[in-house]
């Protein structure tokens, strides 16, 4: 009899919808795999296309990861070069456990690390206030100012830049470890095992700095589309 | 059947749990506490809305590509290797 069976409908209707967009994910990433072994495999060959086309398809991830540990885009760019250097050096290294993806990362994290980091990453992981200001509830804990509708007026293409360039500078300002915690999982769409693989953290860490990191950045899109 | 030994969830805890449930963390009766709030509350299910638009905003900021100048570069890279490896 299989294990399944024993497992209530309805949870696992539950469960179903709420991996949904994980499993959306997955499929798309599945792909990706196997594109990057199909690469790695002809740059093992030598073929420096392939090499070209492996840097294509992670410059902005390793960029924007890079900028995060270390700040300055021109210290950003020479780390980001520095790991396909290892990469290059270490490609016969490479097993395959990981994902390739998740190695090169790895790699880049530990070069950004050794160049020198900002000093936004001595914050502690739990030391951060609420989601909402406490203001905005009552005694009971339920909404006194609850949040105004913006989500639909968000939805207009003649603000999609001006909320994009908001989401960037809130980043920015966000402590380090929750600004890559964002960028690896929101924008750059890694799962939550990949990130924890790549920052070297547990899953309950990875979940409190994405849920700070989400927090202010909700409410920086609320202070933008309230004030417009 | 017992449907929730749960005290219900107030607002201030459910902005708090947002990322949990979103992230398939929670437990069945947290989880089941937390979706019975938000069939019954507006404003958290705005919330809930702010946060997934928040991170459909975030998803919007990936485009960068390898300008020529940086794909020159790595074929340097590229060669540099391909001299010290030799």
């Amino acid at each position: 009899m299989s294990l399944l069976s024993h497992i209530p409908v309805p949870a696992l209707h539950l469960n179903v919808l709420a991996t949904f967009a994980a499993v959306a994910w997955q499929g798309a990433r599945s792909h990706a795999e196997d594109e990057d072994a199909a690469l790695l495999k002809r740059l093992r060959e030598g073929d420096e296309e392939a090499f070209l086309a492996l840097v294509g398809r992670y410059q902005g991830t390793m960029l924007r990861l890079a900028r995060s540990f270390v700040g300055s885009g021109a210290v950003a760019e020479e780390v980001v070069q520095d790991t396909w250097l290892g990469v290059l050096r270490g490609i016969d290294k490479f097993a395959g456990r990981s994902t390739f993806k998740t190695w090169l990362l790895r790699i880049l994290v530990n070069r950004a690390k050794s160049t020198g980091v900002r000093e936004d990453r001595s914050i502690a992981i739990g030391d951060a206030g609420p989601a909402v200001d406490s203001a905005r509830f009552d005694d009971s804990g339920a909404w006194m100012a609850p949040p105004e509708h913006w989500v639909e007026d968000s939805e207009d293409r003649l603000l999609a830049e001006s909320l994009a360039e908001e989401i960037r500078a809130a980043l920015e300002e966000l402590p380090g470890r929750q600004r890559e915690v964002v960028l690896l999982r929101d924008v750059d769409g890694l799962t939550s095992d990949e990130v924890c693989d790549v920052l070297d953290i547990s899953e309950g860490n990875q979940r409190v700095l994405l849920h700070r990191g989400r927090s202010r950045l909700r409410q920086a899109l609320e202070s933008e589309l309230e004030s417009a | 059947m017992i449907l929730s030994r749960r005290k219900p969830y107030v607002c201030q805890e459910m902005v708090e749990l947002i990322t949990d449930y979103l992230e398939g963390a929670l437990s069945r009766s947290q989880r089941r506490s937390f979706e019975a709030h938000i069939a019954g509350c507006e404003h958290c299910t705005e919330y809930l809305k702010q946060i997934r638009t928040t991170i459909r905003i975030s998803g919007r900021l990936r485009e960068e590509d390898l300008t020529p100048a940086m794909a020159e570069e790595f074929s340097a890279l590229y060669e540099r290797w391909r001299l010290e490896s030799d």
